[in-house]
């Protein structure tokens, strides 16, 4: 087993892209329950949203890039308002059923085969980083191992993840956190001092929705293709999971969640296979490797739920579930 | 400021020592008052065919403290919520200081000046007791998302409202726990936090849901007297309480409410002899306050006189009384030395 290939590897997932997009995405679910209990379990959603945005926009109309992250940005806007409005004046259970239901929802549309000249069905969309990597100011050349191109996505993806924990740690330490974090414990106690809830919790839900539209397109554009399938509820469990792990209402918790998360799952995997291909295990394929290397994470949520439920960083004195 | 109180103002009325009849004319239930500054009107709220609140008119004097007593179930808490917009009434109307607030949403009423506090007390169990306080304050720029951002655009208004909260937690002895988180509080002490943070809104009327409930005897005093300085500040205070000696001590004004009426309105005094209020909600002993120190004394002696009592005849003494009040004892021994 060569063990410097497998830490590499793991090291290397410290600063994928992917986990840059996990990071933001995950901060988004921070901002939503971490401190404004909204039960957010469309977070996938949300990171469709963005990907399909930005790539529909460029492929179908053209535009630059920046046009259509704007537009990709403006389309989960509305898709938190979309969600909002009927459902931040009922309890939170139901943001939560309707947020699950509104991410399946974008993605059957997006695979519809009706659809498929505008989104590419179930095969998906590809070549539209085109416009991104345009501007990659970095000559070709090796970069701490990487190509100009996987250097630029890292620079990208982790200075916007950097960007939104800054505008995130500033906002949360304002009165404008901290009404949210009041909000999260009691709403009524809020209202009864003269704060308009429904305003704040439409705020923050459209904050965590835009950071998962950003995410989705630092997500998408190392891929090079967007499909229907990267956006499961499956995704939406990884992140809850990134956010369990670093603590749900800190800044950096989900970052190193994030970290974690891909951190574990690469070493169990290089382990595992490692084993396997030694002769060391034999009751194990590798697809099945691949299958217990999840099992082996749920198991690490639970000892983490058990021992340290505010995960790594949070402060058990303001436990959500205390 | 409105109309009415300018002009009290001007007239150099101290609200402590105001002596004025609250009432125009008789005190009869939904009776007028001289200034008031809720005025509700066949307000109406039903629970699946139960009336739980069928108020036909009802003043509430400015600058006086009035306290709502009556039954459990007799809809003190839902006409509470009602008024300030956190239930909506099958029908009616009320105005707040001549504005009518009918369906005005609960934080909107908040901001014109009318604070409530909750029966089951609301504090925010993690964020610490100043955050708790800070929630209170009005006018902070910072929490506009605008504005949240920069420090530069709400700091300074901070430092006032942590100012102000400094002084209502000294107030309200909480100055010691200001770091602490609120669930770490005692019960009596989150009553006193969530009463502190509805000061924080500068309220000009207040509206309690048994302030008293859990607060432990030595408090009691001095939060009897932070409630009746609110009255020294301007403020209004609305109440809802089941010990009668408080409302005794610091009510102005008593309304009577049962199954969701009005039942009867007028000075402590007055209501607490009315017969119909004492069949109702208040039982035959009432007046005894068993916390002063001759209160047991008169209530024996009056136990004595009652025929249904089992004290003066040979049952007398099942509780045990060196446990009850060993004082008492001491004063029955020092009576049978005598004799």
């Amino acid at each position: 087993m060569d063990f410097g290939f497998i830490l590499a590897s793991a090291a290397g997932e410290l600063f994928s892209p992917t986990t840059a997009a996990y990071a933001l995405a995950a901060l988004g679910l921070a901002v939503h329950f971490g401190y404004s209990g909204l039960l957010n379990f469309g977070q996938a959603g949300f990171m469709a949203v963005g990907a399909y945005g930005f790539a529909i926009s460029t492929l179908s109309f053209g535009a630059p890039f920046f046009v259509g992250l704007l537009i990709a940005v403006i389309c989960s806007v509305l898709f938190a308002l979309v969600l909002g409005i009927p459902t931040l004046r009922l309890r939170a259970d139901y943001l939560a059923i309707v947020t699950i239901a509104a991410a399946e929802i974008i993605r059957y549309v997006v695979t519809t085969n009706q659809l498929t000249s505008v989104t590419g069905s179930a095969n998906g969309l590809a070549a539209f980083e085109g416009g991104f990597y345009s501007m990659n100011p970095f000559p070709e050349g090796d970069y701490l191992g990487m190509n100009n191109r996987d250097f630029f996505i890292r620079v990208i993806g982790w200075g916007l993840a950097v960007i939104c924990c800054v505008i995130i740690w500033l906002l949360m330490r304002s009165p404008w956190g901290r009404v949210l974090k009041g909000i999260r414990e009691d709403e009524n106690a809020v209202r009864s001092l003269g704060k308009n809830v429904y305003a704040y919790k439409m705020q923050a839900l459209v904050i965590g929705g835009v950071l998962g539209a950003l995410a989705g397109m630092v997500f998408t554009l190392p891929r090079g293709a967007v499909q229907p399938a990267n956006y499961g509820t499956e995704l939406t469990f990884f992140l809850w999971t990134c956010l369990l792990l670093g603590g749900m209402a800190t800044v950096l918790g989900p970052v190193i969640g994030a970290m974690i998360f891909w951190v574990v799952l690469s070493l169990t995997q290089g382990i595992l296979y490692g084993l396997i291909e030694s002769g060391a295990v034999t009751w194990l394929t590798t697809v099945q490797a691949g299958q217990l290397r999840y099992i082996l994470v749920g198991v690490a949520l639970m000892l983490l739920m058990i021992f340290r439920p505010q995960g790594v960083f949070g402060n058990k004195k303001e436990l959500a579930f205390a | 400021m409105s109309k009415h109180s300018e002009e009290s103002m001007e007239a150099g009325v101290d609200y402590m020592t105001d002596a004025r009849a609250i009432a125009v004319g008789e005190n009869t239930p939904g009776c007028k008052k001289r200034d008031p500054i809720v005025v509700a009107e066949n307000v109406t709220r039903t629970f699946g065919g139960i009336n739980a609140v069928d108020v036909e008119y009802l003043e509430i004097p400015r600058h006086k403290i009035t306290a709502l007593i009556g039954p459990n179930g007799a809809g003190k808490t839902t006409l509470f919520n009602l008024l300030t917009g956190f239930d909506t009434p099958n029908s009616g109307k009320w105005q707040f200081e001549g504005q009518s607030i009918a369906g005005v949403s609960s934080y909107k009423v908040a901001r014109m000046g009318m604070v409530r506090t909750f029966q089951l007390t609301k504090v925010m169990g993690k964020l610490t007791v100043m955050e708790n306080m800070r929630l209170g304050g009005s006018d902070q720029p910072g929490e506009r998302l605008s504005k949240a951002l920069f420090k530069g655009m709400w700091g300074s208004r901070e430092k006032e409202i942590t100012d102000q909260a400094n002084v209502l937690l000294e107030k309200f002895k909480l100055d010691t726990k200001k770091d602490d988180y609120a669930a770490s509080l005692s019960g009596g002490q989150r009553k006193l936090l969530e009463m502190a943070r509805s000061l924080m809104v500068r309220p000009k009327l207040v509206m309690l849901d048994e302030p008293m409930a859990g607060v432990n005897p030595a408090l009691t005093q001095s939060l009897l007297d932070h409630i009746k300085n609110l009255k020294a500040e301007g403020m209004t205070v609305l109440f809802v309480e089941h010990d009668m000696n408080m409302v005794r001590h610091i009510a102005d004004w008593v309304v009577v409410m049962a199954e969701g009426k009005i039942v009867a309105e007028g000075p402590p005094g007055e209501v607490m002899k009315n017969p119909a209020v004492i069949d109702a909600y208040l039982g035959a002993h009432h007046d005894v306050d068993l916390g002063d120190s001759e209160g047991i004394k008169a209530l024996e002696q009056e136990l004595v006189a009652d025929e249904e009592s089992i004290v003066g005849t040979e049952n007398a003494g099942i509780i045990a009384v060196d446990v009850v009040a060993p004082d008492m004892q001491e004063t029955i021994r020092t009576d049978k030395d005598k004799a």
